[in-house]
């Protein structure tokens, strides 16, 4: 099945436009990145047809076109799952009455049980509640149900997680990580956050100012030096790992990252599974030699890929581990000091790896 | 006391007057507030004003119009009796239209500023979840504003019972046919038989007030369930 062609070009609600060619992935989760008005929400909109973006603008999910030829078709006959930042459940019905509202619309015989989705999603003991005694987490659960059930082609998230603290925040995610496992179902995840998509995307596009300006695997991307994400504060590495044992005596777990062996805090990992590890670029530093006497534990051999400075003190490095990329954020002095060159065989000192959620990429 | 035929006559023709204004108010009104409540410009503040009219025009001046309106040699008197076979004015179909035109105002704007407060997001949710204009209407729209409905029929009809002017002039005052209880009322008040006028005028404070006061009652006790949407309970 081929993926999600759009072509737009139109103005947004800030003054810029819109303007964007791309064909994002028929499966797994796209996440779309940029900051605040760089026209994330209107190509949503476009997409599910709540804003019609002219003539000559293209939204076709394989061979099924939405806008492009003929008449445009509305937003109740696009197969489209919306779930809105703020909820948006109806408050004259019970959260039962919300997901029956999209399930008596859909297709017969198409789409999941509404149990599956109460289960996958948590909503049992809610069921009978109305949403206003709900909290946002929950409500917003309800919503991600809620268009489940309308048995969609697509599923669109705008910033579902924008409005919620971090303990719901971690339980909606785990529930959509829930739903990539559960169904092939092409998502498209909207975040201004690049450390929110890192734990469930696989594929990424980053918007500025209504454009595109880095498209690709989610895992590339993170640990490319021509895109701003490397230039951010918070620039991490995503790696993909293998969880190998447990040392319980010192609540530690060995993960295997191309042949090598990298230690992070915690049990709960199960050995065997993949999954994926989050490296802070400014807690990766580097060595000529491989030092003996280091409280840090993550020493690795790497490879200098490409040098890349970034205002007058500091370089970001990336750096080659097998067939995957760290990034190291150090001073530009040090740089000279090492005499560090790209294609330099040098050790990286790791000082916090994050495992994050149960990974769906293929080992 | 006993109310004579007559007196029961005008009851009847009230009620039922007040009946069908109302209901022919909700099958107009509906649409037309709201088409007004999703539009901006100067088309619908002029259909606004329009309907605002009745509120403050002196009724006689509704009333005369439609007089001269419903007169057999008008285009539309004419077409009127090439429909139906009779003639409209001093009918009782007069009465109708022009209590629809006197009400309207009492349909449409609480109509109006109910189907405002829903919000747009909510129907856009709606469509995303596979319904349509009506059922987002049907679905979404009549169950958050059927309060109103209720408010807006009851004002229709009391305010139908409670018109004089515009009756006065278009219906004449034929008993059985055209002559309502405010046109009885200024009857025995012409004639100085008191004693009748109070048992109708009392009759028709003691219903408006009943009305009125169910119509408050319930607004307190169960406002428009809409909440913003961000609202952390």
């Amino acid at each position: 099945m081929s993926g999600l062609a759009i072509r737009l070009d139109c103005p947004g609600d800030r003054g810029f436009r819109l303007g964007l060619d791309c064909t994002l992935p028929g499966a797994g989760v796209t996440a779309i990145c940029g900051p605040s008005g760089s026209g994330k929400t209107t190509l949503l909109e476009c997409i599910a047809g709540l804003r019609d973006p002219g003539p000559g603008a293209l939204v076709r999910l394989g061979d099924t076109t939405w806008h492009g030829a003929g008449d445009p078709t509305p937003p109740w006959r696009r197969d489209i799952g919306y779930v809105f930042s703020d909820a948006r459940l109806f408050p004259h019905l019970s959260v039962r009455g919300n997901l029956d509202y999209a399930r008596k619309r859909r297709a017969p015989n198409a789409g999941a049980d509404t149990a599956d989705v109460v289960a996958w999603l948590e909503l049992d003991e809610l069921l009978e509640r109305r949403p206003e005694t709900l909290s946002a987490g929950q409500r917003q659960r309800v919503a991600i149900g809620r268009a489940l059930l309308r048995a969609p082609r697509l599923l669109l998230l705008d910033e579902p997680l924008a409005n919620l603290d971090a303990g719901a925040s971690t339980r909606c995610l785990r529930c959509l990580q829930r739903l990539t496992g559960e169904l092939a179902l092409p998502m498209i995840y909207v975040s201004h956050a690049i450390e929110e998509v890192t734990q469930l995307a696989d594929h990424l596009l980053l918007l500025e100012a209504g454009r595109a300006v880095a498209q690709g695997p989610l895992l590339e991307l993170c640990s490319r030096l021509d895109n701003r994400l490397s230039r951010e504060e918070g620039a991490a590495a995503i790696l993909h790992a293998t969880v190998a044992s447990h040392d319980a005596h010192y609540g530690l777990t060995a993960l295997d990252v191309e042949g090598h062996t990298l230690w992070v805090t915690g049990l709960d990992a199960t050995p065997g599974s993949g999954r994926r590890v989050r490296i802070p670029a400014r807690d990766v530093s580097l060595c000529r030699r491989a030092p003996d006497d280091s409280s840090i534990l993550n020493i690795l051999p790497v490879t200098i890929d490409a040098i890349e400075y970034t205002g007058a003190a500091r370089a970001t490095l990336r750096l080659a581990l097998g067939g995957q990329f760290l990034l190291a954020r150090i001073t530009r002095r040090s740089v000279e000091k090492l005499q560090l060159q790209p294609g330099d065989n040098v050790y990286t000192q790791i000082k916090s790896a994050a495992l994050l959620m149960e990974a769906t990429d293929p080992p | 006391m006993s109310l004579s035929s007559a007196e029961l006559d005008a009851i009847y023709l009230t009620a039922a007057l007040a009946t069908v204004t109302t209901a022919i108010l909700l099958l107009v009104g509906t649409p037309l507030a709201w088409w007004l409540s999703r539009r901006r410009g100067n088309g619908p503040a002029l259909v606004e004003a329009l309907v605002a009219l009745p509120l403050i025009l002196p009724p006689t001046v509704l009333g005369f119009y439609l007089l001269l309106m419903f007169a057999p040699d008008t285009a539309f008197g004419r077409a009127w009796e090439a429909l139906t076979g009779s003639r409209l004015a001093f009918s009782f179909s007069a009465l109708v239209i022009g209590s629809v035109i006197y009400s309207l105002p009492f349909v449409v704007q609480p109509l109006q500023s109910a189907f405002g407060r829903v919000p747009e997001s909510l129907l856009q949710t709606a469509a995303t979840l596979g319904a349509g204009p009506a059922d987002q209407f049907r679905s979404v729209v009549l169950p958050l504003t059927a309060r109103s409905f209720v408010t807006a029929a009851s004002l229709g009809f009391a305010h139908t019972v409670g018109e004089f002017g515009v009756v006065l002039m278009i219906g004449g005052n034929i008993p059985g046919e055209t002559q309502v209880l405010s046109i009885a009322l200024f009857d025995y008040v012409e004639s100085l038989r008191f004693a009748e006028a109070h048992r109708l005028a009392a009759g028709l404070v003691a219903f408006s007030l009943l009305v009125l006061f169910l119509l408050y009652r319930g607004e307190g006790r169960r406002a428009l369930r809409l909440q913003p949407a961000d609202e952390q309970p």
